[in-house]
Formats: structure tokens, sequence, C-alpha cells
């Protein structure tokens, strides 16, 4: 038999493994990747397996079972299984996830693409506590499946380190000679990237497998559950307790303070940079959500409290001051009033919104830098630094832009790029410009501090794994501090050649301030002390707090690495983050939100529109980037609020007290619960804890669902039982009708509570029309009867308006960019125009650097370096050897492809890959 | 979907002769599961399918020989992952292209040997069959013959109605 083969196609480890596994005797073939070999197909499938009677395997899973047949290893049921969801589930997702790191360079969407699958595995294997998949000794499905996984778990960041059943059979298959062989023939040393010319060949994977439109919320199995005998009595039974063993709602007394024996939560968005006025995607990343989470943990009698306030210090404040001819003290007082009025006015629920730029601020800081120094965390060292020798200063950061070294991108900042959202140190833009006087910065050394997070390195990872273990850390988040920690920690400076800032409280240093960075994250520290005297009983008591960080995940890196570095270094018995919340990137009508070019809604525009905050705050949370990107859509915000709001929510809530009005007087009639409406109870109450579950996991949005779901639930109650023609009917049938109505108004009366964390000015209209008790506002696993029969309850009006096509185009036009009348459509050409210009200019201007001769010697010493690292690696060498002498490698390519005069690629899909 | 493979599995029990019914659930509505006295749940089509066979004591239905076996499991992957995995028409033309080429020169799918191969892929097969026009079912006329052939194979139709296919062709030219 002859086994036909393509270098760098991931379907052929598995195949070649089960070849040397089971020491079958046949040819190995290599051919071209388009090449057809089975006659009969109409398109090249490979690897395929010609067999001596001249018939041909194409499927790998049946190449490898039938090697293994011929050794004599028949399949069993639980390799078959194993094997059918290879091929139906975990290729669907992988070869998605393999295109997305590959191809695209998106590597933090892939491992959450098959983030399911490696846990659906974990699981399986501990359940049957087997080192192999199917028995105690390896079979056809490790096989599969490890050659499956292998091309992307072999990058430890895509291997989460909770999975610890998947990681041990992981490592267990990896070290069987046969596999070892394997990826040696098929990826030839070269990972991940090995893949890429296949990759490229093979068409985009649909997403529809395990990424779901953006915009609709995740799963649906929900819809129409089976409920069991026990459920529906059960909930019958919560249902006719009331609310007499109901919990009374604790009061809320500032401060709030952490109760010994009680959960405590600490909540905290990401402080917001003062010097710019928030879009909608700032607003859902971090302060919206941590609010849905923060009046979650309230309703649930939990000890909350959430602290945010504006970031004040730092060039970008600076800047903004020279741009608008103020004081930086004068830019923060005036955004920060702006700040905390939008914030108001979207009804976040801060017990306290401060600001860095306070004493408080300042001691806590300067305290946290002096332990780290009397414990030897911080280094000292010359950095070079671009100067304006017309300003006469250091231009830090924000000061100076250029050319992206990455992507070349024309405007980057000092600090990072805005287009590939890379760090960048200011001395490596290109053609740097002085933002003040446009001169040209020249390069001059200065001494600053580094805190030395190597040093912390041991710390920090024992700390993170234990974090992510026993916490809630959203995947895009263990992600990109696994990377970061994966890539190698670099002391990191934190001080900076500024006047606006804290003052680093050295003498050689008095000149000099620390870094914003440094700072930032403590302004939730000092902003609770302004808050409370007592503030350390929060943040130095991690066996009672719980801490939960909500951001966006360009905050990630600061609040997994370095800042608990800071912390941990400081040895002060602080509480670290247990819940790191990050959410992807919220669009606007499929592009991004730009201040400078007008394109899309920002905050104090949100509420010019008329449409209230509430309606703004639950479209937000309908399209939360829970997971994935999003995109806010005005089409789409005025379909979900007239078909999820008015036409659903509203109209269930609003016919339920409509007909206690209307048939009853405004009084609650009797109810006398048939089965039907127990199993309503039952439904209602598996909702709520779907509701519960998801929330305590933040997943918001999904929550969401819970909720309509029930009103969905309740309007087809009310559909089929008619209580409007009952009502006219027998005596049996009036009863009826007052049953309906009873339980329809009590579910509308749960629907105000469970709204509340979303919608809170809707929430506390509904509880009016209802005169719906105070004590109602808790929320517990039950659904119970909080308005009994007799019940008298107030005027009911309709709680949301229906928005209209034209209104909605109107504001398209005036957010949608500078250039209202060419439409969204053409949004995008305005964007790709720049890019493809900087794209030219840098080409040019590598142009210029090209020498030949250097081209030659960097050749060689690529070639040699490679060596190197072949070695390292083949020798097992330890994963930080193996790091650095990549990273010397990656230095030597992109000096190459300089002096070879071509543009260097952007590192999205370099810089990354390794092993 | 997950409704139509459970039906699938009902009158694959009849047609091996079970006599006693097993307990089907389903996985995330859209996999099959069946709950076995004797152990953990088992997941999947081709996989239950394959159980029931062996339960029935009709090996031979899996193949005789490796090859034959080998084969017979490239087609039940082929069913899941290829026929009910397709979107679109072209897809499906792709299918029916591939398959009329396969079948040129045999009988079964696994050649001269009728197997729970010619029984999944036929269910998998049928509403695309039922879909065709005349012309098309000439036009895979390899298909259009095997499909014919296992729909009248005893005990293997069930549940399913019957398609029409012509024997006499309509459209002589068109091949």
């Amino acid at each position: 038999m002859r086994l036909y083969l393509t270098e760098g196609n991931p379907h052929c480890l598995k195949v070649v493994a089960a070849v040397e596994l089971t020491g079958s005797r046949c040819e190995l073939q290599f051919v071209g990747v388009e090449e057809r070999v089975v006659p009969f197909l109409a398109h090249s499938k490979l690897p395929c397996l010609q067999l001596d009677n001249g018939n041909y395997l194409f499927s790998t899973n049946a190449i490898c079972q039938y090697l293994f047949t011929l050794r004599g290893k028949e399949p069993s049921d639980l390799t078959n299984q194993w094997l059918e969801w290879e091929g139906t589930e975990l290729q669907t997702a992988l070869s998605g996830a393999l295109y997305m790191a590959v191809v695209q360079g998106k590597r933090e969407e892939a491992a959450g693409a098959l983030q399911k699958k490696c846990a659906y595995i974990d699981q399986s294997l501990m359940k049957r506590s087997c080192p192999f998949l199917a028995a105690d000794a390896i079979t056809v499905a490790d096989i599969v499946l490890w050659g499956a996984l292998y091309p992307l778990l072999s990058d430890s960041t895509f291997l989460p380190g909770d999975l610890k059943a998947l990681r041990s059979w992981f490592e267990r298959v990896c070290a069987v000679a046969a596999c070892r062989k394997a990826v040696e023939s098929i990826l030839k040393g070269k990972g991940l990237q090995a893949l890429k010319p296949y990759l490229q060949k093979q068409p985009a994977p649909s997403q529809r497998a395990e990424t779901p439109a953006s915009n609709e919320p995740e799963g649906g199995e929900s819809a129409d559950r089976v409920l069991t005998e026990e459920e529906i009595g059960a909930a019958a039974e919560s249902w006719s307790k009331g609310l007499s063993a109901w919990p009374k709602p604790k009061p809320i007394e500032h401060p709030v303070l952490p109760q010994p024996n009680e959960k405590n939560v600490l909540i905290t968005s990401a402080l917001p940079y003062v010097n710019n006025v928030p879009h909608l995607g700032n607003i859902i990343g971090c302060v919206l959500s941590a609010d849905v989470f923060a009046r979650f943990c309230r309703l649930r009698n939990w000890t909350t409290l959430f602290v945010c306030g504006t970031d004040e210090y730092g060039t970008a404040t600076e800047t903004k001051a020279l741009e608008e001819g103020l004081s930086p003290q004068q830019i923060c007082d005036k955004y920060h009033a702006v700040h905390a009025h939008i914030y108001q006015w979207f009804g976040i629920s801060f017990d306290h919104f401060g600001r860095t730029t306070t004493q408080r601020q300042t001691e806590i800081s300067q305290d946290i830098f002096r332990r780290l120094l009397d414990r030897d965390f911080l280094l000292q060292d010359t950095v070079e630094q671009l100067r304006c020798e017309s300003c006469q200063k250091f231009l830090a950061d924000r000061f100076v832009e250029g050319t992206c070294p990455f992507c070349n991108y024309e405007e980057a900042r000092g600090d990072q790029c805005d287009k590939c959202g890379k760090l960048i140190n200011a001395t490596e833009l290109k053609s740097p410009q002085c933002k003040i006087c446009k001169g040209t910065p020249v390069v001059k050394s200065s001494k600053h501090l580094f805190l030395d997070l190597p040093k912390l390195e041991a710390r920090l990872v024992k700390w993170l794994e234990d974090s992510m273990v026993s916490g809630n850390w959203t995947p895009n988040a263990r992600f990109i501090a696994r990377s970061w920690i994966r890539d190698g920690l670099k002391p990191r400076c934190i001080t900076r050649d500024l006047k606006w800032g804290i003052p680093v409280p050295l003498e050689e240093f008095k000149d000099k301030v620390f870094y914003v960075w440094f700072d930032a994250p403590i302004g939730y520290l000092s902003i609770t002390a302004n808050y409370t005297d007592q503030w350390e009983r929060w943040w130095k008591n991690p066996e009672q707090v719980q801490l939960y960080n909500f951001m966006a995940k360009d905050n990630v890196p600061f609040h997994s690495v370095v800042f608990p570095c800071s912390l941990l270094g400081a040895e002060d018995n602080y509480t670290l983050v247990n819940h790191l919340i990050a959410t992807e990137y919220l669009n606007y009508e499929d592009g991004k939100f730009s201040k400078s070019r007008g394109v899309g809604v920002f905050g104090d525009m949100a509420k010019e529109t008329g449409i209230p905050a509430d309606i703004w705050r639950f479209y937000l949370l309908f399209i939360r980037p829970e997971g994935q990107d999003s995109s806010f859509s005005w089409s789409d915000l005025l379909l979900k609020n007239n078909s999820e709001l008015l036409n659903n929510l509203g109209n269930f809530i609003n016919r339920a007290g409509m007909f206690v009005c209307k048939f009853f007087e405004g009084r609650v009639p009797e109810m006398e619960l048939n089965d039907d409406d127990k199993r309503l109870l039952a439904q209602a109450t598996w909702e709520l804890r779907q509701y519960l579950q998801l929330l305590e996991k933040v997943r918001i949005r999904d929550a969401l669902k819970c909720i309509l779901n029930i009103s969905r639930h309740g309007n087809q109650y009310i559909q089929a039982n008619e209580p409007w023609k009952r009502i006219k009917g027998t005596d049996a049938d009036r009863q009826r009708a007052g049953t309906v109505t009873g339980v329809a108004v009590n579910m509308a009366c749960l629907l105000s509570v469970m709204l509340q964390p979303y919608m809170p000015s809707v929430s506390a209209s509904i509880q009016e029309q209802l005169l719906a008790p105070p004590q109602c506002n808790v929320l517990t696993e039950e659904f119970v009867c909080i308005l009994p029969s007799g019940h008298q309850i107030g005027a009911v009006s309709p709680l949301f308006q229906k928005l209209e096509t034209d209104q909605i185009e109107s504001w398209r036009k005036r957010f949608g960019g500078q250039q209202p009348d060419e439409g969204s459509a053409n949004q995008s050409k305005t964007e790709a125009k720049p890019a493809a210009e900087t794209k030219a200019a840098a080409a040019e201007d590598a142009g210029k650097d090209a020498d030949p001769q250097r081209a030659k010697q960097l050749a060689e010493e690529v070639t040699k370096q490679g060596e190197v690292v072949r070695e390292l690696k083949a020798q097992k060498a330890e994963k930080a050897v193996i790091g650095a002498a990549v990273t010397k490698l990656l230095e030597l390519k992109k000096q190459l492809v300089l002096a070879e005069g071509k543009t260097p690629e952007a590192p999205a899909q370099k810089g990354k890959k390794k092993k | 979907m997950v409704e139509k493979m459970l039906l699938e599995l009902l009158s694959l029990e009849k047609s091996l002769g079970l006599k006693k019914t097993n307990k089907y659930s389903t996985q995330g509505d859209k996999v099959p599961v069946l709950q076995t006295n004797n152990g953990p749940s088992l997941i999947g089509l081709t996989t239950i399918a394959a159980h029931l066979v062996k339960e029935a004591q009709q090996k031979q239905l899996l193949g005789s020989t490796a090859e034959e076996k080998a084969i017979v499991q490239q087609w039940l992957e082929y069913r899941v992952t290829q026929i009910d995995g397709h979107r679109g028409k072209d897809e499906t033309r792709i299918i029916l292209k591939d398959l009329n080429q396969y079948l040129e020169d045999k009988v079964y799918l696994a050649g001269d040997n009728f197997t729970l191969a010619d029984i999944l892929v036929y269910y998998g097969l049928h509403p695309i069959m039922t879909q065709l026009s005349v012309q098309e079912k000439e036009k895979y006329v390899n298909v259009s013959r095997w499909f014919n052939h296992i729909q009248h194979y005893p005990g293997i139709r069930q549940h399913l109605p019957s398609v029409v296919v012509l024997k006499n062709r309509l459209y002589t030219s068109g091949h």
C-alpha cells in the first residue's frame, strides 16, 4: 500500500503517527498540496491511502483505524465514538481555529474557538481517570485526537493550565516516539508556521460551526426543555411560599465594608483616561458591564463595592492641555466632570467615582514604590530617549508621533500604535516627530527606574495559575496573560521625564514622575481610600474579598501581569484580582469608533438622540462583545428595540398589568394553579436559575437572554389561555382568566427584578406600575408569588416606544462620519486608503536602508541561529533558553528583511509563532 | 436534524431485527445518544449504529476484511461529515458527483457486499434525492441506480417514503 502525503498538511500528522506506531509497511509519497490522487473525487483530498487492491481510503480516521485493524486492534465503541466526535465536532472547530491562528494571526480568537472542545476532552479524561482516551494503553483514538490537536496545543498558550487532565494526556502522547517522528516529517521543525502554505490554499472555513453570528447570543437549547415532575412540583411549592419566607434586601449603608463570613465583592472597572469623551465601546467594555454585575451582586445580598474614576496623570493629559490651552489640572477638572456626567446619565451605580490626582494616590503610590525599592525589586538603567532640543525636554510617550515600526501606520504614538495595538518604544518609531513643535527629536540618554519583572516572575506565575483555576477569568484574559509570560518578562520602566504625575520620592529622580501605568491601577486603591478611611479592609484582605476587574482586552497585560507584580513585590498582603473580565472590541457599523474622524456615538451624544439611557444599556448589553468582537449597528438597534423590547418584553408586562386593571379593578385575582400553570412556573424558575448561574460567571449577554425567554414563555401562555375571552365566559372561565392574569402579573414582577441590573429605570417603572413591595428586590433561586391575590396595582402604561426607520437613518447619517453623504458603506474605503499609503511610504523608507553586503552577512547569521534553535529544541532545552534564542533569530530576520530593502511584515503573524 | 437521526436508528433496529427497544436521548440538540444498560452512554450516529449492528450479531455489515471494514468506516464518516455537513447546492453537487463517479463500477459502497455504509448513506441522501429532478437523477445515474437498489433492499426503507427512480432514460442525449 502507498500513502500519499503533503508537507505542512495538519491531517497528515495522525496518519504518519499511526504508520509509525503500528509499524505498518507502506510506501510514503509526498505530493503537491493540490494534487488529485483519489480518482473518483473531484477535488484533491490528502492524505490518502492506496490499498493493495487498488481501492482508496481518503478519510484520515479510516486510514488510521485500518492500520490499527491490520495489527489486530479492532475498533471499540469508545474509539469509534472518539473518531466520530473528532470528525464531526472537533474538526469544524479546529479548521476555523487553525485558519485564524495561522493565516489571520488572530490567536486569541483561535484559542476561544477551541476552548469548549478542549474542555470536553479534559472532562472525559477526568471522568474515566485513564491515562489514555479509550483504554489504559494508547489506541487509535489517542493518535487521531493528538494529531488533530498537535499543531495548536504544542504551543503552550493554547493549552490552558487548568485543563490538567488534557495537558498530561497531551504530553503523554507527545512523548511517544511515533508521534515525535510524525511531527518531524510533516512540520519539519517549523511548528505552526509550517502549515501556512497549506492553510492559505484552503477556503476560509465558514464561521457557522463554533462562532454564532456576532450579535446573537449563544446557545438556544433552552427553548423547549423537558421539565421533570419533580422540577414542576418544586416550582409550585416555592411559588406558594410567597414573600413570607423571603430574604430582606440588605440596606446599603456607606461606607460599604467587607463583613466576616459573608460574600464580599469588590468591583473595579478600568479607569478611563480623563482626556477624552468615552464612546459606546468604552462604556460597554468596562463601566456598563461592571455596573450590571455590581447591581446583580447587590440583588443577591452580597456586600458589594463598585469603584471607578478617571485616570488623570500622564502625557495624554499634558498633550491635551497643550491642545486646549489649559493647565493639566484644568483639563482634568473639565473632563472628569464630563465623564461623571455621562456615567450618571447611563445610570452607572458607582459607590464612588473618584480620580487619580489626589493626595491619597500620591501616598499609596509612593508607599508601594518604597516597599518595592526596599525589597530590591527595582532596577536602575539608562534609557535612550527622544529629546526635542527646540522644546528643551525629553519627549515621552505621546509627545512623539511617527511611523509604527511593526505595521507602518503613520500616526503611531510614542507608546502604542493605534492601528496594530502593539506597544512601542518611542525610539523605535520611524521618522519621529515632536508633537509640540513638529521638529525632529534626537536620541539622548536619561536615567530611569525599572520594575524587575523577571525577578517576580516565579511568584507571579504561581499566583496566576491559582487565580485562574479558582477564579473566573475570561478566555481572552487567560490567553493574553499566558502569552506575556510565555514571551518572557522584561524589566519595565516605571518612571518618566514629565511634570504631570506623581513625583518619584528620590533625590536623584526629583525631576521625574511615575509612569502612568505604574500608578494608574493604584488608582483603584486610592479612590477607595478617598471613599473610606478603612480602605485597607478591602484592599489588604485577600481572605475575605473577591476582586473583579472589568476592562477591555487591551488592558489585560497591566492587570494580569504588571500590576500584580507591583503588589506581589510590595509584600503587603494586597487583595489581588480573582476574576478578570475582559471584553473584546465593539465596532461601529463594522468600522472603528474614531473621535478624530467623528465616527461613532460618544457618551455625550447618546443622550442627544432622545433614546432613553435604558434602551442604550439594553442594546449595548445585548451585543456585548463577550467572547468575540461585535458591532453596533443602528438598524440592529431599531430591530432589537422593536422586536425584543417592544413586542416581547414590553408587550408581556403591559398586557399582564392591563388585564389586572381592566378585568379585575386593579386587584390581583384569586389563583388556582393547574398543571399548565405549574409547568410555566417551572420553566420560569429554570430560566431564572440559568440567569443566576450565567451572571455569576459574568456572562452578561447570555443571561439577558433568559429574561427575554421568560417573557416569551409568558406571551405564549397568555396567548394560549386567552384571558380576554374567558373573562366573558362561565364562572370556571372567569376563574381561569383570573389565575392566568395573576400568574402573568407575578411573572412581570419577577422580570422587573431580573431586569434591574440591565435596565434600572425600566425596572423601577414596572415596580411603580405594579406597586410592587420594595422587598421584592432580591434574587434567589426561587420564583415566588410576590403579588398575592387582592394586591392593588397602580396605573399601567407602555414601557417602550417604537423606533422608526427614518429616525434611525438620520442618526446613522449624523454619527456615521465626517462625510455623511457617502454613507457607511464608504467608510471602509476611506479607512483603507491611509493604510495603503503608509505601506508604500514604508517600502520607500525601508528601501533606503537596503545594503546587499550586510544582507548576505545577516542571511548567514539567520541560518546559523536557526540551527541553534533547532538544536536547542531537539535537546529539549529549557523554554526560557529556547525563547531567548528564538527572539534573537527573529531579530536577525527582521534586520535581514530591512537590509534586503523589503518592508518588514507585520509581526502579528511573525513575532508570535515560535515553537 | 437529530430527530431524523433518532428515526434512522429506530428503523435500523427494526431492520436488524432487534427486539428490545433502546433508550435514546440527544446532546445539544444535534447528536443522538444511546443509553446503555451496562456502561456509559454512546454518543453519535455512526457509533451507535455500529454498536447496534454488533448487538444484532450481524458484524458482516461492518465489513468482513480489514479493507472492507476501513471502507465501511470511511463512508460512515462521509455520511456524518460531508452529507450531513453540506450546505448549499454547490456542495450537494460535489457529493453527488463524487459518489456517482465512485459507484460507477460498484454494486454497493463497499464493493460487492451490502453493509451499514449503504444503509446510513441511503438515509443521509434521502432528503437530497427527493429534491432532485428527473433530469438530475439521470445525470447521477450510478447514484440513482444504487439508491433505488438500497431502498428496495428488504427491510431497509422503513420510515422513509420511496423515491421514484425511472429505469428508462428520458434524456438520452444528456449524459
